[in-house]
């Protein structure tokens, strides 16, 4: 084709062959700036600013005392007990919200895939909880549910004691003997319908040709669950653990609002902890200090969380 | 394995056929144990939201008893108060942070999926990655230096701060999402198009446009909600004048003590608008949560 409309171009100067491709490619980039520049303003500026204050040593109620302490921040945040803590708890929520939520959102979306008297009524009330603010959730899981003496949970378990003929129920202080898992189960009931809305989308995608082949081949639903349909929702379990851990990871409504990360530092995440240092003891060398660890342990998370999603790029670049 | 479907063919066929799209090979209809199973697991996760709901409608004297009393009589109290007691100026400033935002999101986002998708720049999935690379990094980690900035400029307890941080915080996903939408344009159409001599103008309304809408208006609606539900910036930036529906949440219940059923209605008050929008797209918002990575 470019063969046969090169003659009558003949005419024109040599030069315009050259630089009309790099107009073009200038052309194809102005729509990709503005959003571009935002981004790197907003985002990346912020993040040298930490990089510089992690290096001083700088409390708001010691004024005149800011000074450049080199990297003696770092050792502060990689010694301390508190943020240790901190990092361990933010491990333990992260891990367990997300697994927990993964595995009750696989269930829930087996069941949904099949049809049953009111399904779509059933999807649509279980993905309420992943629709209600979640600083309203964590209010009411503190004071509706856990609430040791009017609370959901004690209620019940009050009523149910006395219809069986105790006088009384037992009273648990659900959120101060069990803290961590109160924290960890407000949040796995938010993100459960997440992860069945991911899943149940990778179940609905599955080629029913095959699934019938298999049942015709006698496999067991066991069988067939392991062999087909497990492996052909692994990248849609990636991609909601993925997910789920860039947001599980920053949990801060929860912990702030249902804890308040004690007792002690019992449920104190990361972000909790950083905010503390940040407003409550005002010590903002440290807490950049800590804010940058946080950055490179989630780079360190998203170099395997990218291979991930290069790999649902896959086939798209190579087509 | 695909010769024995070839061999059991007719029968299937005909039963494929006359099966529903989202219904596929397997057991089809859950047996009634189950049904029982799915039902209870539903009511399970559904039993908070509706004890919040029917909880907004009680007298505080009923909201707070034990055993719990799910027969009191309804009143709407509840919600008068809140309203007589502010919560309105709340609700504006979550709807203005939300809803301008999402405009200029949106004004961003779609003109990048253009150059990402439809005239792609060279390399354009390293663009993507920087756009996603930004989500990776965890908002208290800026919230540091976002607050001196902020506190510097003069634009604490600033409505268009949050717009601003709202903004470049869905970005990203917007674009993501914008992308996967606009890459279903198809191409033959695009160049006939352009052959046939339409401006770019034309081509963005008359074609990328009706495509692209349904992508746009889920994009919209997740960015929305990502910024109506948003507290750590909105509780460190803002105090009097430009706090949102989630601070006064959290705000009245320091300040008045605990009155449950006040606490009840207000939650269900500020959950109300997302709890529509994601219930009118539930589609949406699984396409729209997974990047646009799921189709």
């Amino acid at each position: 084709m470019t063969t046969l409309t090169a003659p009558p171009k003949t005419a024109s100067p040599p030069v315009r062959p050259r630089t009309s491709p790099r107009a073009g490619a200038w052309k194809r980039r102005i729509p990709l700036l503005p959003a571009l520049i935002f981004t790197i303003i907003v985002t990346q500026l912020p993040f040298v600013a930490t990089l510089v204050i992690s290096t001083l040593q700088w409390n708001i109620l010691k004024p005149g005392e800011r000074h450049f302490v080199g990297l003696s921040n770092f050792k502060f945040v990689f010694t301390d007990e508190r943020l240790r803590t901190a990092v361990l708890n933010t491990v333990v929520l992260t891990a367990s919200v997300v697994l927990i939520s993964v595995v009750l959102g696989l269930g829930l979306a087996m069941l949904l895939d099949r049809r049953f008297l009111g399904r779509g009524l059933a999807r649509t009330m279980l993905i309420a909880p992943f629709l209600v603010m979640p600083v309203a959730a964590a209010l009411l899981w503190k004071h509706a549910i856990y609430n040791p003496d009017y609370g959901l949970l004690n209620g019940t378990l009050n009523a149910v004691w006395r219809l069986f003929g105790a006088a009384n129920g037992p009273t648990v202080d659900w959120v101060s003997s069990y803290p961590m898992p109160a924290v960890v189960i407000s949040l796995v009931w938010q993100w459960t319908p997440f992860m069945m809305l991911i899943l149940l989308a990778g179940l609905q995608a599955q080629p029913g040709d095959v699934l019938e082949a298999a049942r015709m081949d006698g496999a067991s639903a066991l069988q067939t669950f392991r062999h087909i349909t497990l492996p052909h929702l692994r990248q849609y379990i990636e991609l909601g653990v993925l997910l789920g851990t860039i947001y599980v990871v920053q949990t801060f409504d929860a912990v702030y609002t249902i804890t308040q990360g004690g007792p002690g530092s019992q449920t104190t995440n990361l972000p909790y902890e950083i905010y503390l240092t940040m407003f409550r003891k005002y010590e903002y060398g440290q807490a950049a200090a800590a804010g940058v660890v946080v950055v490179l342990g989630s780079i360190v998370i998203a170099t395997f969380a990218l291979r991930t999603i290069a790999s649902l790029f896959r086939e798209e670049v190579s087509r | 394995m695909t010769a024995h479907t070839a061999v059991a063919a007719p029968g299937a066929r005909f039963k494929k056929i006359l099966r529903r799209k989202d219904d596929h090979g397997g057991a089809p209809r859950l047996s009634p144990l189950w049904t029982f199973v799915a039902w209870l697991a539903t009511l399970a996760f559904f039993a908070p939201v509706a004890w919040m709901v029917l909880t907004s409608f009680h007298r505080e004297a009923d909201a707070a008893t034990n055993p719990p009393t799910p027969f009191a009589p309804l009143t709407l109290d509840q919600y008068k108060l809140l309203f007589s007691r502010d919560i309105t100026p709340f609700l504006l400033n979550s709807a203005m942070a939300s809803i301008i935002s999402t405009i200029l999101v949106l004004a961003l986002a779609v003109p990048t999926a253009y150059a990402l998708s439809i005239k792609p720049v060279r390399k354009w999935t390293d663009v993507m990655f920087f756009f996603l690379s930004t989500k990776f990094l965890p908002a208290i980690a800026a919230l540091l230096p976002v607050y001196l900035i902020v506190k510097d400029a003069g634009m604490l307890d600033n409505v268009w701060t949050l717009i601003v941080l709202y903004t470049a915080m869905n970005l990203p996903i917007a674009v993501w999402m914008m992308r996967s939408f606009l890459a279903e344009v198809p191409k033959e159409i695009l160049e006939a198009a352009e052959v046939d001599g339409a401006n770019l103008l034309t081509v963005l309304w008359r074609i990328v446009a009706p495509v692209a809408m349904p992508g746009l208006a889920a994009t919209a609606l997740i960015c929305f909600i990502f910024s109506w539900n948003e507290f750590m910036f909105a509780v460190n930036l803002t105090a009097t004048n430009a706090s949102t529906a989630p601070v006064f949440l959290v705000g009245f219940i320091t300040s008045e003590g605990l009155f449950l059923a006040r606490l009840c209605a207000a939650a269900t008050l500020v959950s109300l608008p997302v709890l529509i929008a994601g219930f009118a797209a539930q589609d949406k918002l699984v396409r729209g949560l997974s990047l646009g990575a799921v189709k």
